[in-house]
């Protein structure tokens, strides 16, 4: 065994760059800590309160949307908590109509039909290239603010009324007894999904192929309808009537909240139609071949080879979609929609003036929702990476 | 081998071309769904297009001085409204007798990018750092004054101006930047790898809107004295877009092949020489639609400085519109349209650029 | 200073868990050319690239021209110096002309002007019969002419040892033997080579001793000769009768 070289401590590679490293983070720290001593200075300077303490005080001020109970007492915990809420929702609605319109639309732009590929790939190139800011503009100030005054709304069969306070549609209210309907949707809900995996199992066991779409439809309606039947009905709708100058009952969609959510689904849809056109082209053009010559029909190839590909493709951008449309809803502060920057990193700032916690708060909540959209970004390419060889 | 006779090759068949009944049919009628799928895009278009060409063109106000004269044109757009205004929508605030420094600047970087972007223009690589080193500091004193030019504070600049200042200052910080990071991330040390990805991802996961609040009402704090608000903002967007470089830039090292590496230190290439002429050339070749794609999306977030109190294209029309001289109902509308038409002729131009490149490098691959 | 160019003594080395060079000693003297052969995934690539330092090797010494491979600063980037290296997939650089290729190290490394390192590159050139070449890009080349250039940029740093790791691998036949000659020719000049090889009539012409390599081991190292007619172990008989069939 040949004796290793000894080299000075000071001589050694591994020395150099436990060096570098060390300056380095001594560096950022001294970053860290100047940033952090004029923040105190100036803070103490201009009197302005630190902590979180803040959270527990009263706001004291309106939000005009708000999904759990909020009142001129609540806290600026609450307003924080009404905010995130908030955010959630317009992303929630937006991800799915935008999921919607962006597939038909990246479908479309693979159409055989000459008009309907033009249409689509138009909608793409003129949305895409648009400023998300200004399309909310242009939903918010130039086509709902534009809409007749409450008197001369628009409605749809003396239910769904639209104008420029916004959408009021009928609420449904559930009466004593709807539990009990619930129950049975549920029981069949969980029969349909047996009697798929049962037909599943049979078509893998013997080859027989049997249609379950109407099994298992009925399964799911036909229990709740009975159920219903039984209890009498038991759900009502409060629906929206002009009293006065303005709508009663129902629930309202805030002009504010219309703009947000159509700006938001139509920008994104453009990206999810170039990821699913993207997605489906990049699997047909090698698989399609190697289908026909296995002798699959059309429809088995787009179902059984193409679209579970092409999904495969498809998910990992579409989720970064899905939390672009979050990050993106944070542009409801332009047009004042109560959202998590508009009603803390907005409002609750100007009131307290506490700066760094109310951003470091906020830029925390996006963060979160960033990572968790990334964990499970890896779990889905290692479960994919797996199976794929 | 050498004497078998061979076969004169023929051209192919030609194919006799379709006739425009047959086309119609092939393309929009071949079935009963693919017609009926014809005719709900005809209503699409029939509905979306008629009344945009009506309200923009055939009922739209031309000419006039102010609010009266689009009144009379209740269904149409208000142009006078963005041909009065112009000025302000160019240049903002900036002093009337000082714009034509704004126009000098403007034309320089017009014809930087015309002679980086055409193919076949000889010099690319000085006009190249010309453009990133030289021209931003000609162009700062030319904006902002000192040496012997009247001051202008940037207060006062808006319009396209600050869209084009704040995209233009984004793009060239972000590149350094973008590249360091991405560099970083690969490293092999943990502490600069850690904190790379540290400051990627904190970036990434945030909106612009709350990185400009942050610019707004925190960098002050922090800096300790009154910081200039564009500068700050500046700053922010910098910081922010560095962020998505940096990943795009990953992506083109990561398209390199390891022999690439390999060889470079094998013929005793430091780290930064093997990455600055044999590794960074290709990689940033190889991203070069992404990183265009990225500066459509900065482009496009530069509006959100509107936010902040600032007047670029789309916050002064947004502030024009609400002013009670020009109030009419198709102000605004008129107003996003113009905006809108900017906008979109320069993140169109630019993303057929990105599509072009694309095919330059990929049809003539690695030459 | 030792005689011999390159000195490897109890060279260990693993990737993770796994042991891919054991107890691997080797003197190679200068002017001689060793041929190293053996079946896939013995190690072969693994212990060239220790030799210049790609790879590091955890046990054991290496001195290649009197400089021990260690962890001082500097030690790699000496040594790299004196040891050319050619790839089996030539890693030729595609954004810069041949001329480019071959003047980047001198220019940078070694510091040359511009002028001197081409007139270096075009000297190196036409020792590979491609001068004609010089402002091309790589991707217009043909593999035996790439690999030329290889062999080229790689003498232009006017290294002590040149390594070769499966040089015509990836080659298609009728470029072999360029390639090949192109060895011979600069086997000739009494240049110290570590060459990894299958090609068993290069071995018998060029090597002065070849190695055999099996897991990770160096199973027997003899004289062409010896080695192709009276092989000791049997696991280099098997490895022959498939080979050479
Ligand atoms: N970077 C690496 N990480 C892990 N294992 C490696 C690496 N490089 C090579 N190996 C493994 O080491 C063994 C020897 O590889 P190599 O030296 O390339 O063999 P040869 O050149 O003789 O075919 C192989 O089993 C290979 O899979
Ligand atoms: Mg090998």
């Amino acid at each position: 065994m040949a004796t290793p070289l000894r080299i000075a401590w000071w001589r050694r590679r591994r020395t150099r760059d436990l060096l570098f490293q060390a300056a380095l983070i001594a560096g950022v720290l001294l970053l860290f800590g100047i940033m952090a001593n004029n923040a105190i200075q100036t803070v103490e300077r201009q009197h302005i309160a630190t902590g979180f303490g803040f959270l527990d005080h009263t706001a004291g001020f309106d939000v005009v949307q708000t999904l759990v109970r909020y009142d001129e007492t609540s806290t600026y915990g609450r307003v924080l908590l009404v905010g995130i809420l908030n955010t959630l929702l317009v992303a929630a609605i937006g991800i799915v109509l935008a999921t919607l319109l962006g597939f038909l639309v990246g479908i479309g732009q693979l159409s055989s039909n000459w008009l309907v590929a033009r249409l689509a790939r138009s909608f793409v190139e003129i949305v895409r290239n648009l400023p998300l800011l200004l399309q909310i503009f242009f939903w918010y100030f130039a086509v709902l603010r534009a809409l007749p005054g409450p008197r001369e709304s628009w409605g749809v069969a003396d239910a769904v009324f639209l104008n420029n306070r916004g959408l009021y549609l009928p609420a449904p209210v559930a009466e004593s007894g709807f539990g009990f309907v619930m129950l049975a949707f549920a029981a069949g809900a969980i029969a349909s999904i047996f009697m798929f995996l049962r037909a599943k199992a049979v078509r893998e066991r013997t080859g027989r192929v049997s249609p379950v779409a109407p099994g298992t439809t009925a399964l799911l309606v036909v229990p709740a309808l009975l159920a219903s039947a039984a209890a009498g009905f038991p759900m009502s709708f409060s629906v929206p009537a002009l009293s006065g100058f303005n709508f009663q009952g129902g629930i309202v969609v805030l002009p504010e909240m219309m703009a947000l959510v159509v700006a938001l689904a139509t920008y994104t849809a453009s990206y999810i139609a170039e990821i699913v056109r993207a997605g489906i082209e990049g699997v047909a053009r090698g698989q399609t071949e190697a289908a026909q010559a296995l002798g699959l029909n059309r429809g088995q190839m787009l179902r059984l080879v193409i679209v579970p590909q092409a999904m495969r493709q498809i998910i990992p951008p579409l989720t970064s979609q899905y939390l672009n449309l979050t990050k993106n809803s944070s542009l409801a502060v332009a047009i004042a929609y109560p959202d998590l920057v508009s009603v803390f990193a907005g409002t609750t700032l100007s009131q307290t003036g506490q700066a760094i916690e109310i951003i470091a708060i906020t830029m925390a909540v996006y963060l979160t929702l960033s990572l968790l959209t990334s964990a499970f970004m890896n779990w889905y390419n290692a479960r994919v990476a797996l199976t794929e060889r | 081998m050498a004497n078998a006779p061979t076969k004169a090759s023929r051209p192919p068949p030609r194919a006799p071309l379709p006739g425009p009944i047959e086309w119609l049919r092939e393309n929009l009628f071949s079935s009963w769904g693919n017609a009926a799928l014809t005719v709900v895009a005809l209503l699409i278009l029939y509905w979306v297009v008629v009344p945009f060409v009506r309200w923009a063109f055939i009922d739209a106000a031309w000419t006039g001085t102010g609010r009266d004269d689009c009144l009379a044109f209740e269904n149409g757009a208000c142009w006078p409204f963005v041909s009065e205004r112009i000025g302000q929508i160019i240049y903002g605030f900036y002093d009337v007798t000082e714009r034509w420094r704004v126009d000098l600047t403007l034309i320089g970087l017009a014809l930087g990018l015309l002679w980086l972007t055409m193919p076949g223009m000889p010099g690319k690589r000085p006009v190249g750092a010309v453009m990133v080193l030289a021209y931003p500091l000609i162009a700062f004193v030319l904006l902002a004054g000192g040496f012997g030019l009247e001051e202008v504070p940037t207060t006062r600049w808006g319009g396209l101006l600050m869209t084009l200042v704040v995209a233009f200052t984004g793009i060239v910080a972000s590149l350094p930047l973008g590249i360091l990071l991405a560099l970083g991330r690969r490293s092999e040390l943990p502490v600069v790898k850690g904190l790379s990805v540290a400051f990627i991802e904190l970036w990434r996961g945030v909106p612009l809107v709350t990185v400009l609040f942050m610019a707004a009402n925190m960098l002050p704090l922090f800096v300790g004295l009154s910081v200039n608000k564009l500068l700050a903002a500046l700053i922010a967007v910098a910081l922010f877009s560095s962020a998505y470089m940096a990943e795009v830039i990953r992506g083109g090292l990561q398209a390199i092949p390891k022999g690439q590496y390999e060889a470079a230190a094998a013929m005793g290439l430091s780290y930064w020489r093997s990455m600055a002429f044999v590794i960074l050339p290709q990689a940033l070749r190889l991203s070069l639609p992404n990183i265009v794609g990225n500066f459509i999306g900065l482009l496009k977030d530069t509006s959100l400085i509107s936010i902040i109190g600032f007047f670029d294209l789309l916050g002064i029309v947004q502030a024009g519109a609400t002013d009670p001289e020009w109030a009419t109902p198709n102000t605004a509308l008129t107003g996003y349209a113009f905006v809108g038409a900017v906008f979109w002729a320069m993140c169109f131009g630019m993303s057929r650029y990105a599509t072009h490149l694309e095919g330059v490098l990929g049809a003539g691959g690695r030459r | 200073m030792s005689t011999s160019a390159v000195e490897i003594t109890g060279l260990n080395k693993w990737f993770k868990a796994f042991h891919v060079l054991k107890d691997i000693n080797l003197t190679v003297a200068r002017g001689e050319r060793v041929v190293i052969c053996g079946p896939s995934g013995s190690g072969k690539s693994t212990l060239i690239r220790c030799i210049n330092g790609l790879e590091r090797h955890q046990e054991g010494r290496l001195t290649v021209e009197g400089v021990e491979l260690s962890e001082e600063i500097g030690q790699i980037e000496a040594v790299r110096a004196n040891v050319g290296l050619v790839f089996q997939q030539f890693n030729l650089f595609p954004h810069l002309t041949v001329l480019e290729n071959c003047t980047l190290a001198p220019m940078w490394v070694k510091r040359l002007p511009k002028r001197e390192a081409e007139t270096l590159a075009m000297k190196y050139l036409e020792r590979v019969h491609i001068p004609e070449q010089a402002l091309k890009y790589p991707g217009q080349l043909s593999g035996g002419q790439q690999q030329r250039v290889a062999i080229a940029r790689a003498l232009t740093m006017e290294p002590r040892i040149m390594l070769f790791d499966e040089p015509t691998s990836a080659l298609d036949p009728e470029m072999i033997k360029e390639v090949l000659e192109t060895m011979v020719e600069l086997a000739e000049t009494g240049m110290t080579m570590l060459v990894v090889t299958h090609e068993m009539g290069f071995a018998r012409t060029v090597a002065n001793r070849v190695v055999f390599m099996d897991e990770g081991e160096i199973v027997e190292i003899a004289p062409p000769e010896e080695f192709f007619t009276k092989p000791k172990s049997p696991r280099t008989k098997e490895f022959l009768s498939q080979i050479l069939r």
